[in-house]
């Protein structure tokens, strides 16, 4: 067989041997959702492409557990040294769009002293919300009194927005949230 | 007169009349109402309130699904993203966007509650919420609740010990229940739009050591433990992910009769 035949049958061939088994890519940055930061500011899921990010989802009016997520977080922050504490972004993702409007976001904010230069926290629409917790493997119910109860549950996004860590521990750093913001 | 009916005759023939089946509506209203759950919305709370909403009478069959992947290139088997669908996502298809010939008219399996909310939507509608789909399954085929009716509770139970082995019936092809809906039961498991909150917690403020924290005041407890195949649906829907997908997982949409407020 001459070579351009070769180069002939490998240019068909290519495509086949290539044929997807469909896209690997487990990015969250793939939902293409809309989310509004507390000072009003229009967003994507990605608003922080390129940097290590602590994600979670919270609500502001839950007076049980959820203030301790923000202490959690600012646990796992207290591990890392300056250098790579500078290149870490926090997302917080609201559950309860009917009360946390950007407003009661940016009080909230303000009542936890929030560095919102790093910290981002964010509302969205229902049918939003619902796409990112199960992308994000969070659980939640929303309750008749319109409390809600959800699952804890801290994430570590590459750069990218794989998911490279999780953590359901609550108080404490835990050091697989730790680990994967330091690793490179 | 004479030459009336030997008009609508030919007509008849020349339209031969569409099967049963086709000529329903595609979905049906149903009233709503406050109704004993077997998942019991908070401590102490056993009833759960549903809106008036339009129900699909039918599963989605995988010609549905067809024509929804070929227009939505994305969810085509060889194109989506495995963080919307697992592996095995329309793995019994003939091609990627292709279903086979034998299973065109059955429900369809294999997506993942990503895959069929992004099929609602696309149609202007969403997947059922559990209580939506309990009320709507809470009905024989002569009366809105059955559920005390222990005959009734036998037949489902009885699927449930068969099935697993054998192909689907086609979609639609079940009798219709009181409100005109049909493979509630006995034909394959259905992704809800909460699938991923049913059994959220006990008590969030209990810290087990070990498993997922919850914030919140939540109770999650069984209530009409004799509703047996209710609990296992909703035991097998919270062992799925939304990426999960499954050869017995099939759903439905609804659409709102009200605008919410």
């Amino acid at each position: 067989m001459s070579a351009r035949m070769l180069a002939i049958l490998m240019v068909f061939a290519l495509p086949v041997l290539a044929a997807p088994a469909g896209d690997p890519s487990t990015s969250l940055y793939q939902l293409k959702v809309g989310l509004t930061a507390q000072d009003g500011r229009a967003m994507g899921l990605d608003v922080y492409r390129g940097n290590r990010v602590l994600v979670t989802m919270f609500y502001s009016s839950c007076q049980a557990t959820c203030p301790l997520i923000i202490d959690t977080l600012r646990a796992v922050e207290h591990k890392l040294d300056a250098a790579r504490l500078r290149d870490v972004r926090v997302l917080l993702v609201s559950i309860d769009p009917e009360h946390d409007t950007p407003e009661a976001l940016a009080a909230t904010a303000r009542e936890r002293r929030i560095d919102t230069s790093r910290w981002t926290l964010a509302q969205a629409d229902e049918g939003t919300v619902r796409l990112v917790a199960a992308a994000l493997g969070v659980q939640y119910r929303r309750l008749p009194d319109g409390q809600y109860s959800h699952a804890t549950q801290i994430s570590v996004l590459d750069e990218k927005g794989n998911i490279i860590a999780q953590s359901d521990e609550l108080g404490g750093a835990d050091e697989k949230l730790i680990e994967a913001l330091a690793s490179r | 007169m004479r030459k009336l009916f030997v008009a609508a005759l030919l007509a008849g023939l020349v339209f031969p009349p569409t099967p049963v089946l086709a000529a329903e509506p595609r979905d049906v209203k149903l009233p709503g109402g406050v109704f004993t759950t077997v998942l019991p919305p908070a401590a102490r709370t056993k009833t759960a309130g549903v809106r008036p909403f339009r129900m699909d009478r039918a599963l989605v069959s995988n010609a549905d699904y067809a024509r929804f992947a070929r227009s939505h290139s994305e969810w085509q088997r060889d194109h989506v993203a495995r963080l919307f669908a697992d592996e095995s996502y329309l793995s019994h298809w003939r091609g990627s966007a292709v279903p086979g010939e034998d299973v065109a008219r059955q429900p369809v399996t294999q997506v993942s509650w990503f895959a069929a909310s992004a099929y609602c939507e696309a149609r202007g509608a969403r997947l059922p919420r559990w209580y939506e789909w309990e009320f709507a399954a809470a009905a024989s085929e002569t009366s809105p609740d059955a559920r005390a009716d222990a005959a009734w509770r036998q037949k489902i139970l009885d699927w449930y010990a068969k099935s697993a082995s054998g192909s689907l019936p086609d979609a639609g092809a079940s009798p219709a229940n009181y409100y005109g809906i049909r493979d509630l039961h006995g034909v394959a498991w259905e992704w809800v739009e909460d699938a991923g909150g049913m059994l959220v917690s006990e008590d969030s403020r209990e810290q087990g050591d070990g498993g997922n924290r919850f914030c919140g005041a939540g109770a999650t407890s069984f209530e009409e433990k004799e509703n047996y195949a209710m609990l296992m649906r909703i035991a097998m829907l919270s062992s799925m992910k939304a990426s999960y997908t499954s050869g017995s997982m099939s759903f439905r949409c609804v659409t709102d009769v009200e605008p919410r407020k």
